[in-house]
């Protein structure tokens, strides 16, 4: 008898038991289970959660390992000085010393947002008796790439805590939830933890251990300083290529844009959510330029730094791009129809440029965008069904009349 | 333009759901399903938009200290009738909401029979008293802008009621647990919403005021711990005097 058999014995014996799902989901996370459904109708389909889940992690994999580099290159390049005009390649950036300062900061992160995420999942599964869902291990990977370096690990911990019981579980598990929890776990950080989540030190590893000393260094992050009115020193191609200070895996537009179009390749992200978005950012970026171009807003305002960056700008610095392909197009949380989904996008991109440019409080205006036209979501999506079968109610009428 | 200003703040920043949680109770009984949650929040839209300016009049012409001066002559200038807004501005809006019923009762009675007690029960919707205090307490200073006032926080409470009702339609199916189900469970999405809705808290007004204040407060700070050092000193000059005697 090989280990498969052994295994299946093992289920078989212990089907009772209480602690079952946690079992199995380890189980058939390596082998197929020798039971097949019963009866009732099958669906087939070549994609199941699981593909789903793992087609995005590996999407999310080169952001993760970029992230290591860069957490490095700016702990480094803040003490010793950047080095201008880097190409994607340079030497400077991808050195040993940066991966692994980068890699013992983001590793912890890594585990204990899997840790306790998944540790939940199976106490909800052994409680009310289902199997374990997959629906975490995409939410684990992202949760990492949009905090901070120097979160402390407990707040990491709590807020994930917070973002699966509160943000998912209550609402009967995976698919179920009505915010996207990675969102809401960030949310939840920044509401409770500014201090820990904005501002202009936290952002480079070491920078708020050395303030106040002859050491200090900065770390603010580009929308930081253009909502501050100053100038930006970074050029076009650091900001594409991600040689900037921000949350770790947010920082490279150039692999998430790659990542994006693996996502449209797969079919497992929505291209009009990404599209749409992206539309709605421009327009939002060309009202502004239109604004401070005829002479509404002076260099006086203190919203003339962000209102006067050139509209396409706004794609590349911040979180905007991380947001619009990883997490606005989370299919359980996105409008449904596919009309919804262009509204939807149209105003993710419009409403985060919005509060980017109008808030002070707020330098990044992706996350809360996102959250609230996740609260949105279901009502476009119902006009727009409703709007349907209007529709087909008026086609039938011509036809029988 | 401040018309435009207060109108995106009371529908956004200062959303009578949201951001003061006002009109609880009707949010949560009539939020079931999408079509009637339409109804009730255009009843709302509608009360506000004509409690809050015809509340106004009586606030400036009648119950502040003084308005009665203003048009009646000088021997009534010292009354104060304050007191009394409460009763009148309920008083507005009791009819105001029989009027709506009288309408509604008229031209949908479908719409009618599913609002139900809602209805009449709008006249002590916290969220329409709300916003006749609101408006008296910030002291919003034209007819126009209250009139603006009343509309923008009536469509406020309408979106939060279309959205949560949306909602509560898509997740009539799912899996919540036993001891959440029904209102438990409406609280939660609430605070998840105002979650989503504190993308706008501090929006148009932050940035500018609130250093300026920390400044003033550490400044008063300051003044007073020098103070205190003045006295200690004295003090102990005193003593050393006493204690030389």
């Amino acid at each position: 008898m090989g280990l498969k058999q052994n295994l299946h014995n093992f289920k078989e014996k212990n089907k009772d038991k209480k602690w079952l799902p946690a079992f199995s989901a380890i189980h058939t996370f390596l082998f197929l289970p020798n039971e097949t459904t019963h009866g009732g109708t099958h669906i087939k389909a070549a994609d199941d959660l699981k593909r789903t889940m793992n087609t995005v992690i590996m999407a999310l994999i080169p952001c993760l390992i970029f992230g290591m580099f860069n957490a490095g290159y700016q702990h480094h390049a803040a003490i010793n000085g950047f080095t201008e005009g880097m190409s994607f390649f340079s030497p400077e950036f991808w050195t040993l010393d940066n991966f692994t300062l980068g890699f013992w900061k983001i590793l912890p992160l890594v585990i204990v947002s899997y840790g306790v995420g998944l540790g939940i999942e199976f106490i909800f599964a052994i409680i009310k008796g289902h199997e374990v869902e997959e629906g975490y291990l995409v939410t684990g990977m992202l949760v990492p790439l949009i905090v901070p370096i120097d979160i402390p690990l407990w707040m990491l911990a709590v807020a994930v805590v917070f973002g699966v019981v509160i943000g998912k579980e209550v609402f009967g598990g995976t698919g179920m939830n009505i915010l996207n929890p990675a969102l809401t776990i960030r949310a939840f950080l920044f509401f409770a933890y500014p201090t820990w989540m904005s501002g202009d030190k936290v952002w480079v590893h070491g920078a708020v251990e050395r303030a106040g000393t002859p050491d200090a260094i900065s770390g603010e992050t580009m929308l930081g300083s253009l909502a501050q009115n100053n100038e930006v020193s970074y050029s076009i191609m650091d900001m594409f290529y991600g040689f900037i200070p921000g949350s770790v895996g947010e920082t490279s537009t150039l692999l998430i844009l790659l990542g994006g179009l693996f996502l449209i390749f797969t079919k497992i992200g929505s291209w009009r959510i990404m599209l749409s978005s992206v539309v709605g950012a421009l327009v939002m970026g060309l009202i502004f330029n239109f604004v401070v171009d005829s002479g509404w807003i002076t260099e006086s305002s203190k919203f003339y730094g962000l209102m006067s960056t050139t509209f396409w700008h706004h794609l590349l610095i911040g979180g905007f791009a991380f947001g619009a392909v990883y997490m606005a197009t989370d299919p359980v949380t996105a409008s449904q129809t596919n009309k919804g989904k262009w509204i939807y996008g149209f105003f993710i991109g419009f409403i985060s440029i919005m509060i980017r440019v109008f808030n002070p409080a707020y330098p990044e205006g992706v996350m809360l965008a996102i959250l609230l036209m996740n609260v949105f979501a279901p009502t476009i999506d119902h006009y727009v069904v409703q709007g349907n079968v209007k529709r087909r109610m008026k086609r039938l009428k011509a036809k029988t009349a | 333009m401040e018309h435009i200003e207060l109108f995106f703040k009371s529908i956004f920043i200062d959303n009578m759901v949201f951001a003061t949680f006002l009109g609880m109770c009707s949010y949560l009984a009539v939020s079931k399903k999408v079509s009637t949650a339409v109804g009730l929040g255009a009843a709302v839209i509608f009360v506000l938009l004509v409690t809050v300016p015809l509340n106004w009049l009586l606030d400036q012409y009648i119950l502040q200290p003084g308005a009665l001066g203003r048009w009646l002559g000088e021997e009534y200038a010292s009354y104060d009738l304050s007191f009394l807004s409460f009763i009148m501005f309920i008083a507005t809006i009791a009819t105001m909401v029989q009027l709506v019923e009288i309408v509604v009762e008229k031209f949908s009675p479908s719409l009618y029979n599913s609002l139900g007690i809602f209805l009449p029960l709008i006249a002590v919707n916290c969220a329409i008293l709300g916003g006749s205090l609101f408006m008296q307490s910030r002291e919003i200073p034209t007819l126009g802008l209250a009139t603006t006032y009343g509309l923008g926080s009536g469509i406020g409470w309408f979106l939060a009621i279309l959205a949560i009702a949306a909602i509560r339609e898509k997740i009539r199916y799912s899996n919540v647990p036993p001891a959440l189900r029904g209102l438990g469970i409406t609280f939660i999405i609430t605070g998840l919403m105002a979650i989503g809705f504190m993308s706008f808290g501090g929006m148009l007004t932050g940035g500018d005021e609130e250093p300026k204040q920390e400044e003033k407060k550490a400044a008063v700070i300051e003044e007073k711990v020098e103070e205190i050092e003045k006295e200690n000193a004295k003090e102990i000059a005193d003593n050393t005097i006493k204690a030389v005697e």
